[in-house]
């Protein structure tokens, strides 16, 4: 017994105070691309060529990325001879549309709270059925992981739920695996209305690594209707706290100006 | 009939072999071959078909030795059925359903001959279940092992569970609580990589590598590239060989970190899994103080790593590790001093010495049942060649077992990174990889957190890849946690299988 208090005073008190104070990050996080058109040579395609998703896209003078189908990796900002794609550290990414998760380095439009009626019932009290379907486990690990006492998912009223009957919605992790669509639909079919869906990491919002493969659909989308976009492969744990957060209309709204790089360097 | 054992050659494990070289067997030889093996106590990490002709499918087998640190690799050319090895030879049994489920070669009187993944065959026409071309395949629809009786019942569990957690469907065969038998089956996170890889190395090879099983990032990239490696004779610099060992000793402390939390958590010991939660974070964001992310993603590519840990940064790392590690020494100690705890682990799902050996299991799960057996001293690579990490056993073979040898390797695996983070030798990050030896096949092994990663790549005459096998460490444990259900309770369950842990997309790939 005195062990277990004196283990307790130990290990201390560790739950973070976000949202008051911002979350610390890796200086080597990758965060928001940022790019920079002008400092594309004439008809370059070496990002996109590199790009392992084709997450850039090029042409007509502009340089925009897909952080649906972004990976997070390096090969752009690696393989870029002008330095005109690196990362931000802004972990806030997620998107209520498809299209909003194309950033053009301007800045980038943060994600928009539920409105009206669902709003309304799930402002305060959201229960998610999570439903893995291809997901490599990064995701579902970095779910799973604000419900430890790091992040104490559950004080902002976010709860997981054993089953779809119990859940206000699914949180959807990897691309959809042709194995997997029937169940999913079950899945969906049996969460009582209304209900909203929630595509986390490049798989469950593109396909991700998995774009176009035979045995695979290309993310949640393709099956069912998707409310929340949370880009990243896995999203940070960080990211998809702040998506959640944002669609329950928990933080401000606002929009993002064009964040300072990275710390550079290997 | 059997090939003598002294016959068959020992190559070292990092030599890529001509396909030309490789000993063709006639099967019965091939057979004999197999049994005298791993009867001698050689293993198999590799058994797969790959098509000669629209009639034949050649069979290759990797064998390894544990006892010299050297493999042996035979082959011989089947056409639609042949007579199955498994009843002999225990531990190919689910390597022969996945050449029956690819190839439609049916390995007859083979014991439980059913798809493990449920895809069409690669090689339309012929089907081991005689399904026809384009017909649906629904994933877990076959034939389930029933037992009869009046007071008998059967419980289905999955695909989509309780907990955050990938999709397999579970059945067991019950008495009021007790279970008679469990039987496993997968395949709804199947994805189609091994395919998907042919033609490569491209652009999206290190993503599949990467996510296959993405909570073995570090330890299934490592893999391919020690094929690449072997197949363009290049070896990596020596400090991306220690950053490679730093960053797969850190997936292994996180993982193994989580699940003594997870495994609190199932017995409702609730410090431990509060105080380890947390604590595998802190081991997932010391990978991403190097890489950047908490999976290891973009660490490791073919000739070395992309990320350094220069002094500062080392030091930064080990004084945030040194912590972390005494916090989880206490969170333990709270485990193993609890009575309760412990009284819950031990003779529960317990998976014999036997048992284990003969189905091939490996990794905590092999050396919590008392078996020796580790990659990184018996098939050493890169880092491992210079630094020991001590194989730490138990031989109880029940969920303690599997617990307590977690907590000897989380000791052992601190120990080795902050070691290896105080002494990285001053080379560079990386070297070239040059073309790969054409018409050849390379094996790299690596000691993943959950055993034995195999890769094996086969190129074709331009030195592309022809052929790629990935077998996941739960490729041959998924039927030890089945093995462990025997004769417990229902309940037991979900704390089996949090002591296996294994690893669904990397067994449906």
């Amino acid at each position: 017994m005195f062990n277990v208090i004196a283990q307790r005073l130990q290990q201390g008190f560790r739950t973070s105070a976000y949202p008051k104070t911002e979350p610390q990050l890796p200086d080597r996080f990758r965060g928001l691309p940022i790019v920079d058109a002008t400092k594309c040579p004439d008809g370059c395609q070496i990002c996109a060529d590199a790009c392992p998703t084709n997450a850039m896209l090029t042409g007509d003078g502009t340089l925009r990325v897909d952080m649906g189908r972004c990976l997070f990796c390096v090969e752009c900002a690696t393989a870029c001879p002008a330095g005109a794609v690196s990362y931000s550290q802004e972990y806030r990414l997620a998107s209520r549309t498809r299209e909003g998760l194309i950033t053009d380095g301007r800045g980038f439009e943060l994600a928009q709270a539920l409105e009206g009626t669902t709003r309304r019932l799930f402002g305060r009290s959201l229960k998610l059925r999570q439903v893995s379907a291809g997901g490599c486990n990064g995701c579902e690990a970095d779910v799973n992981v604000l419900s430890t006492v790091v992040f104490d998912l559950a004080r902002f009223g976010i709860q997981f739920v054993a089953s779809p009957r119990h859940a206000d919605g699914l949180l959807i992790t990897g691309p959809v695996t042709e194995n997997m669509r029937f169940a999913l639909e079950q899945t969906y079919e049996a969460t009582p209305a209304p209900k909203i869906v929630i595509a986390v990491g490049a798989c469950a919002i593109s396909g991700g690594p998995y774009i176009d493969l035979e045995q695979t659909h290309n993310g949640a989308d393709s099956v069912v209707p998707v409310d929340l976009y949370i880009p990243g492969c896995p999203p940070h744990p960080w990211t998809i706290l702040d998506g959640l957060l944002r669609l329950l209309g928990r933080l401000e709204e606002g929009s993002l100006e064009r964040p300072a790089p990275a710390a550079a360097g290997k | 009939m059997a090939t003598s054992y002294a016959q068959l050659s020992r190559i070292p494990l990092a030599e890529a072999v001509r396909l030309a070289d490789i000993p063709r067997l006639p099967l019965e030889a091939f057979r004999g071959a197999l049994f005298d093996e791993t009867n001698q106590g050689s293993r198999v990490a590799a058994l797969f078909g790959r098509p000669q002709s629209p009639q034949l499918v050649r069979l290759y087998a990797v064998l390894t030795h544990a006892v010299d640190g050297t493999i042996s690799l035979i082959s011989c050319d089947v056409s639609d059925r042949y007579e199955s090895f498994t009843p002999a030879c225990p531990q190919v049994h689910w390597f022969e359903r996945e050449i029956a489920e690819q190839w439609g070669v049916v390995p007859e009187g083979h014991p439980w001959l059913k798809p493990i993944r449920f895809h069409a065959s690669y090689r339309p026409g012929h089907d081991a279940w005689s399904r026809t071309v384009g017909a649906t395949i629904w994933p877990s629809v076959t034939d389930f092992f029933q037992v009869e009786g009046r007071e008998v019942h059967e419980v289905g569990v999955g695909p989509v569970h309780a907990g955050v957690i990938e999709p397999g469907h579970f059945r067991f065969q019950c008495h009021g609580e007790h279970v008679f038998h469990l039987e496993i089956s997968l395949g709804f996170q199947h994805r189609g990589i091994e395919r998907a890889l042919i033609g490569g190395p491209n652009k999206r090879t290190i993503p599949f590598m990467e996510t296959l099983a993405g909570d073995t990032s570090i330890g299934h990239t490592t893999a391919y590239c020690q094929a690449i490696e072997t197949l363009s004779r290049r070896q990596p610099p020596l400090r991306a060989q220690a950053l490679r060992g730093i960053a797969l000793e850190l997936e292994r402390l996180a993982n193994h970190t989580g699940d003594l939390g997870a495994l609190a958590g199932d017995v409702g010991y609730l410090p431990t899994m509060a105080y380890c939660g947390r604590l595998r974070g802190d081991f997932l964001n010391a990978t991403a103080a190097i890489c950047g992310n908490r999976f290891g993603r973009s660490m490791v590519r073919p000739g070395g790593v992309l990320w350094d840990v220069d002094a500062v940064r080392g030091e930064q790392l080990a004084s945030r590790l040194a912590p972390a590690l005494v916090d989880v020494d206490g969170a333990a100690e709270l485990l193993w001093n609890s009575r309760s705890v412990v009284t819950r682990f031990e003779d529960t799902g317990r998976v014999t010495k036997e048992v284990a050996e003969a189905l091939g299991l490996v990794g905590p799960a092999a050396r919590a049942s008392g078996i020796d057996r580790d990659v990184r001293r018996d098939f050493p690579s890169g880092i491992y060649r210079f630094a020991l990490v001590p194989a730490m056993l138990w031989t109880t073979g029940d969920v303690f077992a599997r617990a307590y040898v977690r907590w000897l390797e989380i000791q052992r695996s601190g120990q080795f990174v902050l070691e290896q983070l105080h002494a990285l030798p001053a080379t560079d990050l990386r070297a070239e990889t040059g073309p790969l030896a054409p018409d050849s096949l390379a094996v790299s092994l690596v000691e993943g957190w959950r055993g034995e990663i195999c890769h094996v790549a086969i190129t074709d005459q331009a030195g592309a890849c022809a052929h790629y096998k990935i077998v996941d460490p739960s490729f041959h444990n998924w039927i030890g946690l089945a093995m462990s259900l025997r004769d417990q309770a229902i309940s037991d369950f979900p704390l089996c299988n949090k002591s296996f842990n294994l690893s669904y997309c990397g067994h449906d790939l």
